[in-house]
């Protein structure tokens, strides 16, 4: 969990300042959520385990600020991410690129899948009946039976 | 004095742990009796040495003994009690010795418990355990002792980290390693059962009530920290995928996957060697959590008690009991053959695709959580996996499981017929579409993830309604209430899972947020409702001081509730921490923090409304309730134990 804060904190800890300020809020609010959307990918550079847009780090507030002033510029979302990452590097990306190696990472997950359910299915019909014909519903005298034993 | 004797009765269950993992193994192999039965009076010395240990160190914060460092790193006199006691676990050393104590707890438990349990099962079982115990009791002993003095004390302590000052905080530890340490004892029980080379019904079913048990703990853990985050932080967010959190999540989610294989093995006497396997990787996973969090390799924030050199050892420790059971498990579990045969549409069928569910969505979430470090050592490459990539990553599992779930809940053992079990969810598909186009009208915008969950969340909440009432068969509702315990617990548990889906979308989608600075005497619209800013005051606390704001919050010019947000300083470590103040309701939570005084008057002040939040800890709590109602079941209070008949007694499939 976040006891990120702690980190920033102690770092921090002559001006605290919460997370997004209220001086930060572009006056458009359909900017603003775009902003807010991209600082929740970003990662804070120094408390490690936040965003910049929980995380109370000088550092967090500039990058916020830089990320709104790109895209007051008019920058698409993607070209404002660029620009942070060409700063300050993959690492503060949140999701990793699917590019190089981090194919690996992006394709653990199904490839995994579909390997666990292959084997499952090869482990199914191990365990198959021969006879595959589903029992019959019981017919009307069955059930009538079934009932009254049902009832004792 | 008192931390000596502690010292001292912490290196004699080691001692005993030594005794108890050599002697009772070695007599189960000769078949010496008088061996075999002194594992259960070493488990439970072992237990009672350990806690007077504990309670030595418990004594040495209550009284505020500095002359020991850990309490002067820890405490300090103005503390509140609970809080003097929580801080005890509150920190490397006094966890781990919280750790080993619930070790020799589940020991003891298990010597004491279940009388019809095999001699030599539980023998094996306790040395097993007990040799775990050794494991943990040398790395305290020789890494991170509890009991160091200082030759001079100092006069007051460090204080304990104000954020751990909360007591949803304080229980939150001792839950988690309850869990985490719950799953030994099935871990203990697997490596028994690879070394008497024998699996049945009836060690599925001594295993499955500690598995149940590290599960429901798990939950309540996990759910304590989510919730201490959401109200403590300060923004109201529940789940990170922090290293540290998913370090407790992998063990949940394969103690859910143990659980599940567990009952096709005493029901159907398949998935034997799947499910020893799975009870060594959920230990597995346990250990790799504690190393994750000890040794700090992952940077995560949490390691604030991580130092590499204990990393090494816990690594070690991992690598000899992993690696040891795995090897064990290759040249055993040849020995192990299913019995039952079932077609692939069948409970068997659905509880497989449950387990591969689980097992592999605990895959993703261990593949993204050690792929930093992977990155880091393979190619130097500096980069971070965090809440996008687990959300798109990791959902895909959960939403097929929960489509699945209901139906595989109800198809019956052997041989199932899609169709026919679908008869008596009719109504809960119906239910669940009918809320998802509901969700869908009320909603705008990003309203894709509220449509699904918040749908797929009514279909288990119905689905399960649909199981019970199709176990009572046409007898109607005075059945209900004498349906087998375990049934209602399964129901419960699902049901809970399904408001939890509920509460994570609809939060998560349906949130709102206000951030501005207001003046005393504000008044700003929030969502539907009104906040006004009435007061701000500066209030002294016992060993804090706080900035007190007086908040009043209306809807429709009618007076709904007044809150108090604050934000404290603690002196003694300087730290600022927030108290949000937080007005909890059934379909919404109103969530007030007060920030900073700005540099033009007025106060920072933000603003949430989180719809359906009390969902997310109503789900956990259903689903640990579910958990304990299953505990209760009459099959493992009655004679549990007695095994069942030989091989050749099980009904053969009509062929």
């Amino acid at each position: 969990m976040m006891r990120a804060i702690l980190l920033c904190l102690s770092l921090l800890m002559a001006m605290p300042a919460w997370a997004v300020q209220p001086d930060e809020i572009l006056p458009d609010p359909a900017l603003e959520s775009r902003a807010r959307d991209l600082s929740r990918q970003l990662r804070c550079p120094v408390c490690q385990g936040e965003s910049i847009d929980d995380s109370n780090a000088p550092i967090s507030r500039d990058l916020r600020l830089y990320v709104r002033e790109r895209l007051v510029a008019g920058d698409t979302d993607q070209q404002a991410i660029d620009a942070v990452v060409d700063r300050y590097g993959e690492f503060v990306l949140f999701e990793p690129r699917a590019s190089g190696m981090n194919w690996v990472l992006w394709l653990a997950g199904p490839v995994m899948a579909l390997t666990a359910l292959l084997i499952g299915w090869v482990f199914l019909r191990s365990r198959r009946m021969r006879n595959e014909t589903p029992p019959e519903d019981l017919t009307e005298a069955e059930r009538e039976r079934l009932n009254s034993i049902m009832r004792d | 004095m008192i931390a000596e004797i502690g010292h001292f009765t912490l290196i004699l269950a080691f001692a005993l742990a030594i005794f108890q993992t050599v002697v009772p193994l070695v007599g189960a192999h000769k078949g010496w009796t008088s061996w075999i039965e002194s594992a259960r009076p070493a488990a439970l010395a072992q237990f009672g040495l350990v806690t007077i240990s504990f309670i030595a160190l418990t004594i040495a914060f209550v009284t505020s003994d500095f002359s020991v460092a850990l309490v002067f790193n820890n405490s300090h006199t103005d503390k509140p009690m609970l809080y003097k006691i929580s801080g005890v676990w509150g920190n490397h050393e006094g966890s781990m010795l919280l750790w080993v104590l619930i070790l020799a707890l589940f020991g003891a438990a298990a010597a004491l418990f279940d009388p019809n349990l095999p001699p030599k099962l539980r023998a094996r079982a306790l040395a097993v355990q007990a040799s775990v115990g050794a494991a943990f009791y040398a790395f305290i002993i020789f890494t991170s002792n509890p009991f160091a003095r200082f030759a001079v004390a100092p006069f007051n302590g460090r204080d304990l980290n104000p954020l751990l000052q909360d007591p949803g905080l304080a229980f939150h530890p001792p839950f988690l390693y309850l869990g985490y340490v719950g799953l030994s004892m099935a871990f203990s029980f697997a490596v028994a059962a690879l070394i008497e080379g024998r699996v049945d019904a009836a060690w599925a079913r001594w295993v499955r009530p500690w598995t149940l048990s590290a599960w429901v703990f798990l939950t309540i853990g996990i759910a304590l920290g989510s919730w201490w985050a959401y109200y403590e932080l300060g923004w109201g967010g529940f789940w990170f995928w922090d290293p540290v959190e998913n370090a407790s999540f992998m063990p949940w989610l394969l103690a859910a996957a143990l659980l599940h294989s567990a009952i096709v093995v005493e029901k159907r006497e398949v998935l034997k060697s799947w499910t020893i396997l799975l009870a060594i990787m959920a230990f597995g996973f346990s250990l790799i959590g504690t190393f994750i969090v000890r040794s700090g390799i992952i940077t995560s924030v949490h390691s604030f008690a991580s130092d590499p050199e204990r990393g090494t050892f816990i690594l070690m420790i991992l690598a000899f009991f992993v690696g040891g059971a795995l090897v064990l498990y290759a040249w055993r579990a040849n020995a192990m053959q299913a019995k039952g045969l079932f077609a692939p549409v069948s409970r068997e069928g659905a509880l497989v695709i449950n387990n591969i569910l689980l097992a592999v969505s605990a895959f993703v979430v261990f593949v993204g959580t050690v792929w930093p470090l992977i990155a880091e050592m393979g190619w130097g490459a500096r980069l971070s996996v965090g809440p996008p990539f687990f959300n798109k990553a990791f959902t895909p599992f959960m939403v097929v499981l929960a489509i699945i779930l209901p139906v595989g809940a109800i198809l019956p053992w052997k041989r199932g017929n899609l169709r026919r079990a679908m008869r008596p969810l009719r109504g809960a598909l119906v239910f669940g579409g009918a809320v998802a186009v509901l969700v869908f009208a009320v909603s705008t915008g990003n309203s894709g993830l509220a449509v699904v969950g918040a749908g797929l969340g009514s279909w288990l909440i119905a689905g399960s309604v649909a199981d019970l009432w199709l176990r009572t068969g046409n007898s109607g509702w005075p059945r209900l209430l004498r349906l087998p315990r375990a049934d209602w617990g399964k129901a419960v548990a699902h049901a809970g899972l399904g408001v939890t889906f509920i509460g994570v979308s609809l939060l998560m989608a349906w949130e709102l947020e206000d951030i501005r600075v207001a003046e005393v005497g504000d008044t700003f619209p929030v969502g539907r409702y009104q906040v006004t800013l009435t007061g701000v005051e500066d209030v002294q606390g016992p060993n804090y001081l706080s900035t007190v704001a007086t908040m009043q919050v209306a809807r429709d010019g009618r007076q709904i509730t007044t809150l108090y947000p604050e934000k404290r300083v603690y002196p003694v470590q300087a730290m600022p921490t927030t108290e949000a103040a937080i007005r909890s309701g059934p379909f919404r939570d109103i969530y007030l923090v007060i920030g900073d005084p700005q540099p033009g008057g007025g106060w920072a002040v933000r603003s949430y409304i989180k719809p359906f939040a009390f969902w997310i800890w109503l789900g956990s709590g259903l689903m640990s309730l579910g958990g304990l109602i299953s505990l209760t079941d009459r099959r493992y209070r009655v004679a549990a134990g007695a095994r069942r008949a030989a091989p050749a007694a099980r009904p053969t499939p009509a062929e």
